[in-house]
C-alpha cells in the first residue's frame, strides 16, 4: 500500500537522457519551468508539451510511469480549474443558478490544467531519469557560489542526500510496524477522525524512536569514517559537462527564450 | 490429530501489473495441525515471511485460500480482526513494535483490543509476563530502559497475552546472544506444554528447529519442499544441503564420518544424539578416527 508511492523514485537506464550531467537536467527543468510559466498561446503550449513527449520517448520512460505521478495532485488541478472556470470575470458564455462560465474562465481553467500537468511530469521526468545522489550532488555543484555568502550548501546537499536515502527505509519501517501493530488488533482504518488519529500512536512511537536511533548509528559511522563536513572533501564521480550537456541546455535555453520573446 | 490451520494453494503475487512483479509464494500446500510445536524452515527469500503473514491474515492471498478450523479466514472480511486475535503472530526484531510508558500497558495492547478491562486484563498480563520470563517487578519499568533480550520478551508477552490458539514467532531469537536465545526457546517450550496451545516456529537456524519441533517444513522457493519429522527431514540431509540449506552440525559431522566408510546413521541432529552413536560406534570396536 506505502510502497507505491513514487514521489522521487528512479528508473535505472542507460538511455540519453539518463546520461546528461544532473546539473544539464537540473537547469533544463529551470528552463522548462520558466517557459510553461510564460505561455499564453496555443502553439507555445504545443511546444512545451512536445517537448516533453520527445524528452519522455528518449529517456524511455513510458507514459503510464509518468501519468501516474499526476494520481496525487490530481485533486489540485481539479480544485484550480474549478475555480478558474467559475471565478474569471468576462464574457459569459453559460449561467445556470449562481454558476457562470466565461470564455476567459474555460480559457484559464485549460491552459492552467495543461500548465499544473507539464510542470509535475517534467519535474518527474528528472526524478526518473536521475538517482537521488546525482541529483544532489548537481544540486550541492550548481548552488556552490553561495557558499561565498556563508549559505552551508554542501550541509544542505547531505542532508537532503540523507533524507532522501532514508525515504524507502522508512516506508518500509512504517510498513513493518503497522503489520506488527494490526498482529495484535490495532486498528487503523475506521472509527472517527479523532480515534483514527489516536490509533496512530502505536505507529508513529516506534517509528520516531527508529528514526532517531538510525540518525545516531549513521552519526558515528559517519564519524568513523572522518566525515568532517565540506571542507577539503573530494568526490569519487567527478561532474563534467559533454558534448550533449551544451546541446541539450542550449536546446531548453532557445526553447525558454522563443516561448518568452515569441508569445 | 485435526488441523487447525489449512493452507490450500496459495500463491501470492506481490506488485501485480507493475514491473517489480515477483511472487513469493507459489501454489503452496500448508497445514498446522492443532496442539503442535511446528518448526517452518528456509533461507531468506523462501517465502518464510510471506507464509505466515497469511496465517491471521495481514496479507490477502492473490490464489487459493486459508482455512481456520476449516472455515475460510476471508469469508468475512471485516471480522478479519478475530482471526488475528486466535492465531497470535510475532514479528521479527518484535522490540521495535514497543510503544507504551509500561511493559504492563504494553502488553496490555493486544487483549484491550480484543475489549478485555479489569481483572481478566490484569490476570491476562501477568500470566503473559510470566510465560514469557518477565519478573514482575519489569511491569513497571519503560520498556525503552530495559535491554533487548527484555525488550524482545516483552514484545512476545504482548501477543500471548491475547491467548491465540495458534502462536506464530518469526525468529524469536534472532539476535539474541546463545544464552538469550536458549532462554527463550525454553520459555516458548514451557509455554507449549503448559498451554497445550499450538505454535508454529519459523527460523533458519536447524540446530534450533531440530531441537524443539515435533514436526518441521522446510521451504525453498515458495513452496514446501519437505514435511515430516525431524528425523525424516534430517534423514534426507544431501538433499537439504542441495537445495541450499544448512543442516545441524551434528547432522553435518555424522554425514562426514559416513562418507568416510564408519557405519552411522547420518539423521542425528543433537549433540546428545550424536555422542551415543560415536561411543556405539567405539565400543562396536570400530576402526579408530
Amino acid at each position: 500500500m506505502l510502497k507505491d508511492i513514487t514521489l522521487g523514485q528512479y528508473f535505472p537506464g542507460n538511455t540519453l537522457a539518463h546520461r546528461l550531467d544532473p546539473r544539464t537536467k537540473l537547469l533544463a527543468v529551470v528552463c522548462y519551468i520558466v517557459a510553461i510559466f510564460s505561455c499564453h498561446s496555443a502553439w507555445a503550449y504545443g511546444a512545451a508539451a512536445l517537448t516533453l513527449i520527445v524528452s519522455a520517448r528518449v529517456s524511455k520512460v513510458g507514459a503510464k510511469a509518468l501519468l501516474r505521478g499526476l494520481r496525487p495532485v490530481l485533486f489540485i488541478i481539479a480544485f484550480t480549474a474549478v475555480l478558474n472556470l467559475f471565478y474569471t470575470p468576462g464574457e459569459v458564455l453559460w449561467t445556470w443558478w449562481v454558476l457562470r462560465i466565461t470564455r476567459e474562465g474555460a480559457r484559464t481553467a485549460v491552459a492552467m490544467m495543461a500548465r499544473i500537468t507539464l510542470l509535475i511530469t517534467g519535474t518527474f521526468l528528472l526524478t526518473y531519469t536521475t538517482s537521488p545522489i546525482r541529483l544532489t550532488d548537481g544540486l550541492e555543484s550548481l548552488l556552490n557560489p553561495l557558499k561565498k555568502l556563508r549559505v552551508p550548501v554542501h550541509e544542505l546537499a547531505m542532508m537532503m542526500s540523507i533524507a532522501l536515502r532514508f525515504i524507502p527505509t522508512l516506508i518500509e519501517e512504517t510498513d513493518k510496524i503497522m503489520s506488527a501493530q494490526k498482529a495484535r488488533g490495532a486498528d487503523f482504518e475506521s472509527g472517527s477522525l479523532l480515534r483514527r488519529a489516536k490509533a496512530l500512536i502505536p505507529l508513529l512511537v516506534p517509528l520516531f524512536i527508529s528514526a532517531f536511533r538510525r540518525a545516531d548509528e549513521l552519526a558515528t559511522a559517519m564519524e568513523c569514517r572522518c566525515y568532517h563536513g565540506g571542507e577539503g572533501r573530494t568526490k569519487l564521480h567527478v561532474l563534467r559537462f559533454a558534448a550533449r550537456d551544451y546541446l541539450v541546455l542550449a536546446f531548453y535555453v532557445a526553447l525558454a527564450a522563443a516561448i518568452i520573446v515569441l508569445d | 490429530m485435526d488441523e487447525i490451520i489449512k493452507v490450500e494453494n496459495l500463491t501470492h503475487t506481490y506488485g501485480e501489473g507493475t514491473p517489480f512483479c515477483r511472487s513469493a509464494v507459489e501454489h503452496m500446500d500448508f497445514a498446522v495441525r492443532r496442539g503442535e510445536l511446528l518448526g517452518l524452515i528456509g533461507h531468506t527469500g523462501s517465502g518464510k515471511s510471506t507464509l505466515i503473514q497469511h496465517l491471521n491474515g495481514l496479507l490477502k492471498p492473490t490464489e487459493g485460500r486459508v482455512l481456520l478450523d476449516g472455515k475460510d479466514i476471508w469469508a468475512e472480511p471485516k471480522k478479519i480482526r478475530d482471526v488475528r486475535f486466535r492465531v497470535g503472530l510475532v514479528f521479527q526484531y518484535p522490540e521495535y513494535q514497543l510503544f507504551e510508558e509500561t511493559v504492563y500497558k504494553d502488553i496490555a495492547f493486544g487483549p484491550a483490543n480484543m475489549g478485555l478491562r479489569g481483572e481478566e486484563l490484569d490476570r491476562r498480563i501477568r500470566e503473559a509476563a510470566r510465560f514469557a520470563g518477565l519478573d514482575e517487578g519489569l511491569l513497571d519499568k519503560s520498556p525503552f530502559a530495559l535491554s533487548g533480550g527484555q525488550k524482545r520478551r516483552v514484545a512476545i508477552a504482548g501477543v500471548i497475552a491475547m491467548e491465540p490458539e495458534v502462536l506464530v514467532l518469526d525468529e524469536p531469537s534472532a539476535g539474541l546472544d546463545p544464552r538469550g536465545r536458549e532462554e527463550l526457546l525454553e520459555h516458548i517450550r514451557a509455554y507449549h506444554r503448559e498451554r497445550g496451545n499450538t505454535v508454529v516456529l519459523v527460523s533458519h537456524s536447524m540446530e534450533e528447529i531440530a531441537r524443539y519441533a515435533d514436526r518441521i517444513v522446510v521451504l525453498a522457493h515458495g513452496r514446501a519442499l519437505m514435511d515430516g519429522t525431524p528425523r525424516e527431514v534430517f534423514s534426507r540431509a544431501a538433499e537439504l544441503v542441495r537445495a541450499g540449506l544448512d543442516v545441524p552440525q551434528t547432522t553435518r559431522i555424522a554425514m562426514e564420518l559416513q562418507k568416510r566408510g564408519l557405519p552411522i546413521d547420518p539423521a542425528v541432529y543433537t549433540v546428545e544424539e550424536l555422542a551415543r552413536a560415536l561411543l556405539a560406534l567405539k565400543k562396536g570396536g570400530g576402526r579408530g578416527c
